[in-house]
């Protein structure tokens, strides 16, 4: 069934502190919407369970992509087009313009935005993996005034997220100290372009006299929200990626990646998928050492 | 709930229309404005069928809201090329076979405008990735990147004329 468009609102205000103060007068009342590639689908749908919308796409202040000496900051509003095209997010931080680019089609990189990618949480988010590799943190901002969260501490379940009923999600923060880092990101999917992910994964490392000094690795769709593989992490800390190395951080994998059969893949290959991609990632990582 | 009064630029006419402020951009090109040129295929951005311009940018019309095309210019199918003078991307679709049974077809020509406004000469790579959210049953898609190619070179002579 349809939606009837007349049964909904949608308003536009002018600024983001007109946002805030409806967020935060009628508190959970409010459904922002930014490109509308998630909520319009389910518009289309007639699945879209919230009748009052508040527009956030032409806010000016949630659309800059700022840099300094050491940090960039991405305004939630910024589209996964201007994020793949952004010279300095290419040159510091690559694997998440790889990933915007990964991100659906044109038409939706043109329209979709991280803020939204990240506040509809699906743990088959593209960008995610690239957010947990680069230690991103969210400035969430309410009429309260704003708070920084580590981005691996923003969901806590399946579609659930740290963010107040009267907050929006303001900036992503990521330092700029992966320039010399290894880095890798791969995403599988039914077709090359366009596709939700079965497995996406992305991961920073750096090593030290041949032993992993630091490794952080995002994945997607492989538990109820994106997932930095921290037990699997903690098992390279330290180690020489040799044989018995990769052998043991594909079994720590095994305990914290548990996907589920869904419409888009089933639990046992996306667990086989997610050991293979963690082996070509600390393989290539390996070779990556060998000719630094 | 009430409608509003919205006013954008469709195909260089400025339109003053009052809607509910939900409606779908599809929806009112198609049942508003009658430009039922852009199609309708999965209504969830994706197949690309219903591709138009919004500022310049390639959009799916079944994921905008009208009030989100507040003020915009929105380039259709109806837009590109004139009554008696087909675009050279439009020309280029037809002598090469590039459309079929013609569902995909507007959006196609809409994704290549698109593609060739930013990439005057693209690469394989990059008309592969211009078209990667249009998707056509009937063509097997090399037809069409063929009518790309040989648009790129239309428009290019043109230029030059």
């Amino acid at each position: 069934m349809r939606s009837y468009p007349a049964d909904y609102e949608l308003i536009t205000p002018g600024s983001l502190d007109a946002v805030l103060c409806l967020l935060s007068d009628e508190p959970s009342q409010w459904t922002p919407i930014a490109g509308g590639t998630e909520i319009m689908v389910l518009f289309g749908a007639g699945k879209l369970a919230t009748r009052k919308l508040v527009s956030i796409s032409p806010l000016p202040e949630l659309r800059e992509i700022v840099e300094s000496e050491d940090l960039i900051s991405i305004g939630s509003g910024c589209s996964f087009t201007q994020i793949r095209r952004h010279a300095a997010v290419k040159k510091h931080f690559p694997l998440l313009a790889q990933c915007a680019s990964l991100t659906g089609s044109i038409a939706n990189q043109n329209r979709g935005t991280i803020g939204g990618n990240l506040a509809n949480a699906s743990p088959a988010a593209d960008s995610s993996p690239a957010l947990f590799a680069y230690a991103a943190e969210l400035e969430l901002i309410s009429t309260r005034g704003t708070r920084r969260v580590p981005y691996e501490q923003f969901h806590l379940g399946y579609k659930k997220i740290a963010l107040a009923a009267d907050e929006l999600i303001r900036a992503v923060h990521m330092p700029k100290r992966f320039g010399e880092s290894f880095c890798y990101a791969r995403k599988v999917g039914t077709r090359n372009a366009q596709a939700i992910s079965k497995i996406c994964v992305a991961a920073t490392g750096s090593l030290r006299h041949g032993r992993v000094e630091e490794i952080r690795i995002g994945m997607g769709s492989v538990a109820p929200a994106p997932l930095r593989l921290i037990g699997t992490e903690r098992v390279l800390l330290g180690a020489a990626l040799n044989d018995a190395t990769i052998a043991e951080a594909r079994k720590a994998l095994l305990n914290e990646a548990v996907p589920i059969d869904d419409i888009r893949s089933t639990a046992s290959y996306r667990q086989l998928i997610a050991g293979n991609l963690l082996e070509e990632l600390l393989r290539e990582f390996a070779a990556w050492g060998d000719r630094k | 709930m009430s409608t509003r009064k919205f006013s954008f630029r469709v195909n260089g006419v400025e339109r003053f229309l009052e809607l509910p402020p939900m409606a779908r951009l599809l929806d009112v090109l198609r049942h508003e404005l009658g430009l039922t040129g852009t199609k309708e295929g999965c209504g969830e951005g994706e197949c690309g069928s219903c591709s138009v311009l919004m500022n310049g940018e390639l959009v799916n019309s079944c994921l905008v809201p009208i009030a989100q095309a507040a003020g915009a210019s929105i380039l259709t199918i109806e837009g590109v090329g004139e009554q008696t003078r087909l675009h050279p991307v439009q020309k280029a679709f037809l002598e090469c076979g590039g459309a079929q049974c013609g569902i995909c077809t507007p959006g196609m020509i809409l994704a290549t405008v698109h593609l060739l406004n930013k990439h005057p000469r693209p690469t394989q790579e990059e008309i592969h990735e211009g078209l990667n959210g249009n998707l056509c049953r009937c063509t097997g898609y090399m037809r069409i990147f063929e009518a790309v190619e040989k648009a790129a070179c239309a428009i290019e002579s043109g230029a030059m004329e």
